[in-house]
């Protein structure tokens, strides 16, 4: 049987075990019904052109691992951003581990999706946001279908949480292979303000693939700022689907950083429902191997006078593949927009690929919008300046690339995030940066 | 200290040194000087180890040892230092970050340990000092936005910052105005000793005038055609380059 019979079959037996609610229990079957029909997406598709997920369907994944044994915090502690204090949401192939984290429900909830789904007291804000922001492609559907754990996050309003919230999905791989299909839900209030940093990360080397939704509301004057770190292992691929809602005048930042993993993609859609809006899209890839890391991006201006940035830098190396491949949508209403678009690549081998295709679809005629793209090697005179200075070329080429990658750093807010997105950097690309940041 | 016998360099397949002698010793202070599109620039990206230039023949013996395998970050580690003509900005690097890395990169190659904190940061201020440059600019991304004369002064910090026995100041004059000349002048003075030598690569004498030369060379067509004290810089500058062009054309 594929994966897809496999997902559709065992959609019954899923919804017996899972607390029903009679709205989620809607959702979900339209959802399947979406998945049932479509399928899973092929090159044909043009929003798939240059990613195949061929090669990770071919498991025979288990969709409900069973548990596996507790993992000891200090085995751990090194995938999470543990020098500051903040809340912990944690789980363990799929399930919560309450022992690795650290829930909140005192003034706002930092707590799980299975109890939001459930609980009568949550049952208004999941009537009035769950699956309100994800589209109806197939990969959110089957997400949906199958939604069940994964972060509730809901923030009232004129809040300013000031420890971050680390969302961290561990697989161990107890099963040959594990399918995990988490799904996150964050709502935040009218002039709140909250730091969220996401990681999957895989502790086996059996093959792990994690079709994952994240739906966020950033209601009036909120500020989210969202940050990926993407280092998996080399046999744990991503399907990371996030959708995000704006009201007016509110900011929301999402910075992506893919180092690792076998083949992640990146579904990122910013939709701005209001005026004077700002969306900062930015992000660093630097992979090698036969690692693939794909970003499909959507900012839909959809009102006047907002803004958006987006800024994504790549260094490939080996037989690496990367895909950028970002729309910009202003619509009619939507004068006065600022759209701002770049995608700079640096290609470290003659064997590695970048697809780059920017796209824009501008209805209105008062806006600014621009966009660019550059695949290039690594400067030569830069380098020969560097090592006539003393620094050999490995470290030059190391200094060159954590420069190239340097101003998607400058955006981040969180000082230790900064600091261990520099350290990957520099073991990604075998230096000592040689100084402390 | 550098001896260099009958240096044939070329670039793709154009050549352009075409067999050049010169042999500076520790204390001294060569000019070269030379018409645009003598050879100047690329002697001096020669010497430093630049990777485009391939010599065909002759070779730069540096403190007894042939250099011509080594890499630039080798022959820097060995005391060569190469101000540039156009620094190159390195957007993201900060000037200090940049020294750190440099001196300590070539203190792990000569087996050295890192250089303390403490040591780094009474060195960067000792120098900077001596460069008048303003503490605020030493966290500026390198060269990124400097002004012609900043990235001049910068150049000058940095070869203060590596104590090299043997500086090469390429057209270090152009884009400075006449205080900047002054305070590059006298750095480079500052750090002139017994022990180390300095080569200045210009296309004027006004440099000259503050870092004084002991030997002028001019370059012309790739070959040294001409030798003299720092007179001949003065004479050059009077009379500019036609005779010695026809000199060398009757010959």
């Amino acid at each position: 049987m594929d994966l897809k019979d496999k997902l559709v079959s065992s959609f019954l037996a899923f919804e017996n075990r899972v607390d029903n609610d009679a709205y989620v229990h809607d959702v979900r079957s339209d959802a399947i019904k979406i998945f049932e029909e479509n399928g899973f997406p092929s090159k044909k598709e043009e929003a798939w052109k240059y990613t195949s997920l061929n090669s990770v369907l071919k498991h025979d994944y288990s969709l409900f691992p069973k548990r596996e044994e507790a993992l000891d915090y200090r085995d751990v502690k090194k995938y999470f951003i543990h020098e500051i204090d903040s809340y912990k949401i944690v789980f363990i192939d799929g399930k919560y581990s309450s022992h690795l984290s650290q829930t909140t429900h005192d003034g706002m909830d930092v707590c799980l999706m299975s109890a939001a789904l459930s609980k009568p007291k949550y049952r208004l804000v999941i009537e009035n946001y769950f699956n309100k922001a994800a589209s109806k492609d197939s990969l959110t559907s089957l997400n949906t279908a199958f939604s069940n754990e994964g972060a509730f996050i809901h923030i009232p309003k004129n809040k300013l949480v000031e420890k971050p919230i680390q969302i961290v999905h561990f697989s161990t791989g107890s099963e040959a292979a594990t399918m995990l299909q988490p799904r996150n839900l964050i709502v935040v209030d009218e002039n709140s303000h909250v730091q969220i940093i996401e990681r999957h990360q895989s502790l086996t080397d059996n093959p792990v693939l994690t079709n994952s939704v994240t739906e966020i509301f950033a209601n009036k004057r909120a500020i989210v700022d969202y940050y990926k770190i993407q280092n998996d292992n080399l046999n744990a691929s991503l399907i990371d689907n996030t959708f995000i809602n704006q009201k007016r005048e509110s900011h929301a930042s999402v910075h992506t950083f893919s180092f690792g993993g076998k083949l992640t993609r990146n579904n990122l859609n910013f939709f701005q429902n209001g005026e004077r809006i700002d969306s900062t899209l930015k992000g660093v890839t630097i992979i090698g191997d036969k690692q693939h890391v794909d970003h499909n991006t959507l900012v839909h201006h959809i009102e006047p006078n907002c803004e958006s940035h987006q800024d994504y830098k790549g260094i490939f190396d080996d037989n690496a593949v990367g895909v950028f491949n970002g729309k910009v949508v202003v619509e009619k209403e939507a004068q006065k927009t600022n759209a701002f678009q770049a995608n700079n690549n640096i290609l470290i081998s003659d064997k590695a690929t970048i697809n780059t295709k920017p796209q824009l679809e501008i209805f209105a005629d008062d806006v600014k919008c621009s966009h660019g793209c550059t695949i290039g090697q690594l400067d030569e005179s830069a380098m020969f300046y560097m090592r006539s200075r003393g620094i050999p070329e490995k470290e030059a080429k190391g200094l060159l690339m954590y420069a190239f990658s340097n101003n998607v750093l400058s955006s981040v807010k969180i000082p230790e995030i900064k600091q261990r997105i520099t350290k990957l950097i520099a073991n990604k690309l075998g230096v000592n940066i040689g100084f402390d940041l | 200290m550098l001896k260099i016998e009958n240096l044939h360099a070329r670039v793709e397949d154009k050549a352009i040194l075409r067999g050049i002698n010169l042999e500076v010793k520790p204390g001294e202070v060569h000019a070269i000087m030379g018409p645009n599109g003598s050879g100047k620039s690329t002697l001096s990206s020669v010497i430093a180890g630049k990777e485009e230039y391939e010599v065909t023949d002759g070779s730069i013996i540096f403190e007894g040892e042939d250099i011509d395998e080594l890499a630039a970050e080798e022959r820097a580690h060995k005391g060569i230092f190469l101000s540039f003509q156009y620094p190159v900005e390195i957007p993201g690097v900060s000037v200090t970050n940049f020294m750190k890395t440099a001196i300590n990169e070539t203190r792990k190659a000569q087996g050295l340990e890192e250089m303390p904190a403490k040591d780094m940061l009474k060195l960067i201020r000792e120098k900077s000092e001596l460069l008048e440059i303003d503490r605020k600019f030493l966290s500026r991304s390198l060269n990124e936005g400097f002004s012609g004369g900043e990235k001049k002064r910068n150049e000058i910090f940095q070869m203060a910052m590596l104590d090299p026995k043997l500086a090469i100041l390429d057209e270090t004059d152009s884009g400075l105005d006449i205080d900047a000349l002054r305070i590059v002048a006298n750095g480079v003075n500052k750090l002139k000793s017994e022990d180390n030598a300095v080569v200045v690569i210009t296309h004027y004498q006004r440099l000259l005038d503050y870092i004084v030369p002991d030997f002028v060379h001019v370059l012309y067509n790739g070959r040294i055609v001409k030798s003299g004290g720092k007179e001949l810089a003065h004479e050059l500058e009077e009379k500019g380059y036609d005779w010695i062009k026809e000199e060398v054309n009757a010959k």
